[in-house]
């Protein structure tokens, strides 16, 4: 009996291991592959690499502003640690305010789908306006690990 | 036996003698300081950015104008104790108004304060020990234009060996130099002018480089990286070793310098931001400088 307990304990530990590693890993890929991705797109824009194009701008920010809607339910109790995760600890003293910092990311993401600027002039202040949103988060809520 | 007894205080009063000597804060001399209170504020704005006295001198997270009222107060957390930033502001009484040019040259290039004290560290005059007389003078005459803030602070909290300023003489002897780190062959401009912000006014290597046992930077170990000195993460290796970052090309660093994005459009985080946010405020000349001096650098692996 107590082994099997024992058994059960040691599955449920894993499979939480595992949900949170999932955490992390999701809300890395989140980070990387949809809002890094198409901040790539449009700081190419921005530069100047690459020609200004509404509906790209547009697809963008509106990848970014998806993003927003799930990456808060990413950081459950647990997942502070592991999988290479550079969030910082933080974020759980003080959900609110990290919460906070993602409501305004979002409701900049949107505005900016919104305005759906015509031209580089009309897009370089609304650009400005969303990229301030990731030095603002990670400069309380990121650690560099290694 | 009382010979031994007498001998053995001859020598611990010759040992505080010495001590005593080697410890004394050295001032600048006179022709130094001559012209410490001619500078030009104009230029000076751009030597108070290259330093980033506003990140601690200025309250925490202050934006835009308040990053000027240098009223002091920010706690600094070290291995050697919690250090509170003191008021710089142009106050008289609770400021540094009522200093001389010479006296603000002293603090900057030797560490040491008008009452011939010594500062700690905490304040990295270690970096800007390599500034030029000039560029302080004209870094003096803008810090007198800034906002009057009235504001007394907190003393130090440090742990009693520590609390002793004059020991700090013997670590000065040991950390304190006006000579550049990096070798560079004379007659490169941009790198000589990258050395010279780096090094210098910028402390990069205040906190990416290792430091050792007693608080001392390793200049083996050179912008390499480390520890970070809150305790939380690591400082990353600047270098083109293993985990440095020798795939970014010098555009890619100044970039970065500029926008706080990586090549990878990763988004610059931690205490890193208010560094970046300064050196977006420097002319581009300065961050391409900058940038090439940083590829230059000896590669070394992160440890
Ligand atoms: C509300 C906070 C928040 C905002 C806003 C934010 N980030 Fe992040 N970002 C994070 C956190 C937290 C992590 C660390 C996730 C982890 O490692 O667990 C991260 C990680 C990253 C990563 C690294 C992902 C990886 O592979 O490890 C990239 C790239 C990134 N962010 C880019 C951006 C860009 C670009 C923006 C702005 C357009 C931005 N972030 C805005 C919180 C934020
Ligand atoms: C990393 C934080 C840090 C930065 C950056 C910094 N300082 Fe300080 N500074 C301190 C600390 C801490 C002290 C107190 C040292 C002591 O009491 O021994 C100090 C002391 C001083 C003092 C002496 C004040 C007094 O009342 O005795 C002056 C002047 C000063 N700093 C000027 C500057 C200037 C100018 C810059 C920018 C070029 C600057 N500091 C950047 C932390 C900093
Ligand atoms: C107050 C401490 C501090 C100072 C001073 C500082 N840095 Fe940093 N630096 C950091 C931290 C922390 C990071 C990691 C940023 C992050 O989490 O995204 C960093 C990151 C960087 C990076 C990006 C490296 C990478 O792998 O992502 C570069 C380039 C850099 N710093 C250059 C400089 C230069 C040049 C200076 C001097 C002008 C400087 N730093 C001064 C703390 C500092």
């Amino acid at each position: 009996m107590r082994k099997f307990l024992y058994a059960i304990a040691a599955v449920g530990l894993l499979v939480s291991g595992v949900a949170h590693a999932d955490a992390i890993s999701d809300r890395k890929a989140l980070m990387k592959e949809k809002v890094g991705a198409s901040m790539g797109v449009l700081a190419k824009m921005a530069k100047g690499e690459m020609d200004y194009d509404t509906a790209a701008a547009v697809a963008a920010f509106q990848t970014m502003n998806d993003v927003t809607k799930t990456f808060g339910d990413l950081f459950p109790a647990g997942s502070e640690t592991g999988g290479d995760t550079t969030a910082s600890p933080k974020i759980w003293e003080d959900m609110d305010g990290f919460k906070a910092k993602l409501a305004k990311f979002g409701e900049d993401t949107a505005a900016a789908v919104a305005a759906a600027p015509a031209d580089k002039d009309a897009f370089m202040p609304v650009f400005g306006q969303v990229a301030g949103n990731c030095k603002a988060c990670h400069e309380m809520y990121r650690v560099q690990k290694n | 036996m009382k010979r031994l007894a007498a001998a053995l205080v001859i020598m611990a009063i010759a040992a505080a003698v010495i001590f005593w000597v080697l410890t004394m804060p050295q001032r600048l001399d006179a022709t130094v300081t001559a012209n410490a209170d001619a500078g030009d504020a104009a230029r000076g704005e751009r030597m108070f950015n290259a330093g980033g006295c506003a990140s601690c001198h200025a309250a925490k997270g202050a934006k835009g104008d308040d990053r000027l009222k240098l009223g002091g107060g920010l706690a600094l957390e070290t291995p050697f104790g919690t250090f509170h930033a003191p008021n710089i502001s142009p106050d008289r009484q609770t400021g540094i108004g009522a200093w001389s040019g010479a006296d603000f040259m002293n603090a900057m290039l030797r560490g040491v304060s008008p009452e011939g004290e010594h500062f700690y560290p905490a304040f990295p005059y270690t970096s800007y020990a390599r500034m030029q007389p000039e560029d302080i003078a004209d870094l003096w005459a803008y810090m007198k234009t800034l906002p009057v803030v009235e504001q007394a602070n907190l003393d130090h909290q440090l742990p009693l060996p520590f609390r002793m300023r004059r020991g700090l003489g013997l670590w000065k002897m040991l950390f304190l130099s006006d000579q550049p780190v990096v070798a560079i062959a004379s007659g490169d401009d941009q790198l000589v002018l990258g050395r010279y912000l780096v090094e210098g006014p910028g402390h990069c290597g205040e906190c990416h480089t290792p430091r050792n046992l007693i608080g001392g930077p390793d200049t083996s170990r050179w912008l390499s990286g480390g520890p970070a000195p809150e305790g939380n993460g690591k400082i990353p290796n600047l270098t083109a070793g293993a985990g440095g970052i020798g795939s970014w090309s010098v555009k890619d660093i100044a970039y970065y310098l500029e926008s706080g994005f990586t090549p990878e459009f990763d988004a610059v985080g931690g205490t890193m931001v208010e560094v970046q946010e300064n050196m977006a405020r420097l002319p581009a000349s300065d961050r391409d400088a900058i940038a090439a001096y940083v590829k230059a650098l000896p590669a070394l692996d992160s440890q």
